[in-house]
Formats: C-alpha cells, sequence, structure tokens
C-alpha cells in the first residue's frame, strides 16, 4: 500500500470530513460534558457553575431502578438474541450458497426496515384492543383483555425483536468461517451432536459472540424508542431518563452527565472491539 | 449430524417467523376495512386512499427525501475523500481518527440527539431542517466511510500504480480507475444512507424544529394521537419502500 500510486494524496481528502465531524460530532460531544459540570438554573437555563454534584446525583437511590432495569433487560434482551439467533445462524452458514444467500436477504431485510414501524407492530399486537387480546377474545380463551402493554415484559420483546439481527449477522460471519472438517473430526472421534457444539463450534465462533453481544448490549442499553412506545412512564430505561431530563424536566446538565457517563461505558466496553479488523469481516 | 441438522432448522424456520410475524400482521390489517378492532372485517383500499389525501403526509415525505437526498450526497462526497486518503494514503493507523469515524455509529442515538440539540440550541442556531440534515450527515458519513473502505481495500493498488506508471496523474487515476472500480460501493453506500436517513427517528426528534417534520415523526405523531389502520397502511408503505432501497444497495454491491 506504501508504494501505491495514490500514496501521497494530500490530507485535504480528509479535511472535509474532519471539519464536519468535528463540527457536529466532537464539539458537541464536549460541549456536552462541560455542560454537565454546571448547574440548571432557575428556570431551566444553564448556569455555568464548575460542580460535580449533576455526577454525585446520579448515585441517587431515587434512579437505582432505572439503571437497573435497563442492565437487566439489556442483558436478558443479549442473551436471549445470542440463544435464538445462534441456531439461525449456524443453519444459515451450513446451507448450500444459494440457500444461504436467500437466508441472509431474509435477515437483512428487518434489519434496514424501519425501527418505529417495526415497535408500532408490538403496539398493534399488544395493545388492550390489539391483535392478540382480540385473537384470544375471539376463541374465548380469555374473557377480558390481558394488559400486555406498557410493561416490562413488553419492552423486553420489542428490544428481542429490534436488535436480534444485529446478533445474528455477526454469528454467521463467524461460523461461516469454521470448517465443517472440524464437526465432522469430533463426530468421528464419537463426540455426540451437543458436545460438538458446545466443544467445538461455541469456542470457534466466540469472535461472533462477543462482536454479536456487544452489538446488541450497546443499544438495548440506552434505547429510546422501544421503552418510550411499549414501556409506557412506568418502565422507564437509560435513554427514555436523557429525554426525560433533556425535554421534560430540562434539566440539561444533569441529562447531559448521564449520556457522558453513558457514552464512557461504550467507549471503554466497545472501542477496543469495534477497532479489531476482524469486527467488521 | 443429519438429525441435529433438522431440530436446528426447525428453531430457524421458528425464529424466522417471529422476525417476519408482526410485519405481516400489519401488512394484512392495513387493507381492514374496520376502523376500531383489530378483528378483520373485510378487506379495503380506503385507509391507502386517506393517506393520499393528507397533505401533511406529503410535506413529511418531501421533507424526507429531501433531508435524506442531501445528507447521502454530502455524505458521499466527503466519504469518497476521506476513504480514498485512509486505504491509499501513507498515513499508518490513527486510533483518535479511527475512533472519530466509529463513535458516532456505536454511541446509542440518543447521545447524538441530546448533543447536538446542546449544541444547535447554544450556538443560537434555529432548528429546522438545516440542522435535521446535519444530524444525518453525521451518522451516515461514518458508514459511507466504513463500506467505501472495505471496497477499497478489494480493489488491487497495482491498477493505480500501472496508471502512474503509464504517466497518469494522480487525479486522472483516480477519475479513470479508482472510481469506476468504486462505482458499486457508492451507489450500494448511498442508497444504504438514504434508507437510514428516511428511516432515522430518534436523531430526529432531538434536532427537528417548525417545519420540519419526517415521515417518520409524522408516523409518531399519528400513534400518539391514536391507533388507526391509517398507520398500518403508512407502515406498509415504509417497510415496502426500505425493502426496495435495500434490495437495490444489494444488487448494486453485488456488482
Amino acid at each position: 500500500m506504501m508504494n501505491s500510486s495514490l500514496a501521497r494524496h494530500p490530507s485535504f481528502l480528509l479535511l472535509p470530513t474532519l471539519l464536519l465531524l468535528g463540527v457536529f460530532f466532537c464539539i458537541p460531544v464536549l460541549l456536552m460534558f462541560g455542560v454537565s459540570l454546571a448547574s440548571r438554573g432557575l428556570y431551566g437555563g444553564i448556569e455555568w457553575t464548575l460542580n460535580f454534584e449533576n455526577y454525585l446525583r446520579l448515585a441517587d437511590p431515587l434512579y437505582w431502578n432505572i439503571y437497573g432495569r435497563s442492565l437487566f433487560l439489556a442483558g436478558a434482551t443479549t442473551v436471549v438474541c445470542l440463544a435464538v439467533g445462534f441456531p439461525l445462524a449456524y443453519v444459515m452458514a451450513r446451507s448450500s450458497p444459494r440457500m444461504q444467500n436467500i437466508l441472509l436477504l431474509l435477515v437483512m431485510i428487518p434489519f434496514w426496515t424501519n425501527f418505529l414501524v417495526r415497535t408500532y407492530a408490538w403496539i398493534f399486537l399488544l395493545r388492550t384492543e390489539g391483535f392478540f387480546n382480540s385473537v384470544l377474545m375471539h376463541l374465548r380463551i380469555l374473557d377480558a383483555p390481558l394488559d400486555l402493554l406498557y410493561t416490562n415484559g413488553a419492552v423486553f420483546i420489542g428490544l428481542v425483536y429490534g436488535y436480534l439481527p444485529f446478533m445474528i449477522l455477526p454469528l454467521y460471519v463467524a461460523i461461516e468461517r469454521i470448517s465443517p472438517s472440524f464437526e465432522e473430526a469430533a463426530l468421528d472421534l464419537y463426540a455426540s451432536g451437543l458436545s460438538v457444539f458446545w466443544h467445538v463450534v461455541i469456542p470457534l465462533a466466540r469472535p461472533g459472540i462477543v462482536a454479536g453481544c456487544i452489538l446488541v448490549f450497546i443499544p438495548s442499553v440506552g434505547a429510546f424508542i422501544t421503552p418510550h412506545l411499549l414501556g409506557g412512564g412506568q418502565s422507564m430505561m437509560l435513554g427514555t431518563l436523557i429525554q426525560h431530563e433533556f425535554l421534560v424536566v430540562r434539566d440539561w446538565p444533569f441529562g447531559s452527565a448521564i449520556s457522558f457517563v453513558l457514552m464512557l461505558l461504550v467507549v471503554v466496553v466497545g472501542i477496543p472491539m469495534f477497532t479489531r479488523r476482524k469486527f467488521w469481516g | 449430524m443429519h438429525r441435529r441438522y433438522r431440530w436446528l432448522t426447525g428453531i430457524s424456520a421458528g425464529t424466522l417467523v417471529f422476525l417476519y410475524g408482526p410485519i405481516v400482521v400489519i401488512l394484512i390489517f392495513s387493507f381492514n376495512a374496520s376502523k376500531i378492532s383489530a378483528v378483520w372485517e373485510g378487506g379495503t383500499f380506503y385507509w391507502y386512499r386517506q393517506l393520499a389525501e393528507n397533505h401533511a403526509l406529503w410535506l413529511a415525505t418531501s421533507n424526507s427525501l429531501i433531508i435524506g437526498g442531501i445528507s447521502t450526497l454530502v455524505s458521499l462526497a466527503l466519504g469518497i475523500g476521506a476513504a480514498v486518503y485512509m486505504e491509499r494514503g501513507r498515513a499508518s493507523s490513527q486510533p483518535l481518527l479511527e475512533g472519530i469515524l466509529l463513535l458516532p455509529l456505536v454511541i446509542p442515538e440518543v447521545m447524538l440527539g441530546v448533543a447536538l440539540l446542546l449544541f444547535f440550541v447554544m450556538i443560537e442556531w434555529p432548528l429546522g431542517l438545516a440542522t435535521v440534515t446535519i444530524g444525518h450527515c453525521v451518522f451516515n458519513l461514518p458508514l459511507v466511510i466504513m463500506v467505501l473502505r472495505a471496497r477499497l481495500r478489494k480493489i488491487d493498488p497495482v491498477w493505480e500504480d500501472a496508471a502512474r506508471d503509464l504517466g497518469a496523474t494522480p487525479w486522472q487515476a483516480f477519475v479513470h480507475i479508482t472510481f469506476p472500480l468504486l462505482r458499486p460501493a457508492l451507489l450500494g453506500a448511498g442508497l444504504m444512507a438514504f434508507t437510514l436517513s428516511l428511516d432515522d427517528f430518534v436523531v430526529t426528534f432531538f434536532t427537528t424544529g417548525p417545519g420540519a417534520t419526517t415521515l417518520p415523526l409524522k408516523v409518531f405523531s399519528m400513534m400518539r394521537t391514536g391507533i388507526t389502520p391509517e398507520i398500518n397502511a403508512l407502515s406498509a408503505l415504509l417497510v415496502t419502500v426500505s425493502m426496495l432501497l435495500i434490495g437495490l444497495s444489494l444488487v448494486f454491491q453485488r456488482k
């Protein structure tokens, strides 16, 4: 690459990108950090006082159940996506090339379908006058509709539904690279199907498992649309808390502090993973 | 081996049903004659006709197209330079740059939304079409760069070297060799960015202002006033458009 004819490309090629992301991404993020050190003015404005009060306030037990719910729902979503996604990713990776393409397309379509619409689908299914309740009452299984929407369960289903493709795609890439001869060798040596899966496929698919888990966990823990629409007021998560502080309470400094801590978490956990070239396949 | 494969196939089929079931239900019920209940009461195109007559919706569509079009073009124009620089330049790996190019893609969208809101309000830039478009550029540009870099890595620099050996200037080598080889990836990345922009709700939600309602924002406000079959019809249309765009982008990228 060093010998390439374009090797001496001047950096003006990069300059516009740096400018755009510098002004409209780096500066806003730094500004957010600055605001997180200020305090809320009397009428919801920002008072420039340098203090760490907002960060101390994060420890207030008032917010613990929101942190707990966010971590628990994101964790459960990750585990279930892995459990549900792995078989499909495996079947995809071991299908004929033609079938692989078809299945890949089938997984890609939801991945690129409007997230809001996909969340709306669950409102339509779960609400009191919704599809499930109507069907169950029509079949006389239920006498009165169940409260399915605006529960933690609804948020959980919405998250799994929303982020499942994020798990399947990296798993598929990882499993596809494992030569089937490893599995055949294990079977020849009298390993059971389950132990081949456990001792051969899963360890070799680890890069994909780690990538998939991060790609599901990070957006789930900071999710906004799903808890906002399926959770209602009772099931607040970090993403909805940030929005609440910014647009409802208008406590921008505190909202910035939450947002900044969450971003640090993403950087510390995610960036070392994402920057490995292997990660993106 | 074979038997194990069969029950795995069963689970996989179940997973696909889970992924597609809700979308299919929405599609079917967008033709339902009943306004209130989720019980089938005969087919109709009424809701689609209602949509066609909704002027606010047409306005939102045109806003979405403007924002999507501009942010896609800007991302492509800037992204191609950055991608060529990073894959063909002599710069060794730059962790800070890689981080800045990655972060907008991996942080939860709410954070990008509130950071931009904060920034625009503090510099007193009125929220509207321009601020939304800028927000979309921030997530589209890194995506475009990622796709183009992946493609450039697969294009052997030897072609460009050959052109240079034969006396082409760097610019000529780019225009006649690199660009044509990159064209399918440019189209694919452009369609991806456009789809992402058309679908975006969160960043738009935080950076929007008067007169800058996009389609997803319109869907959102319709959902708040009540669940009607009109929303099903609109959802069905949005799903169809996304599918077409992604199909096209895959076709271009495979070439």
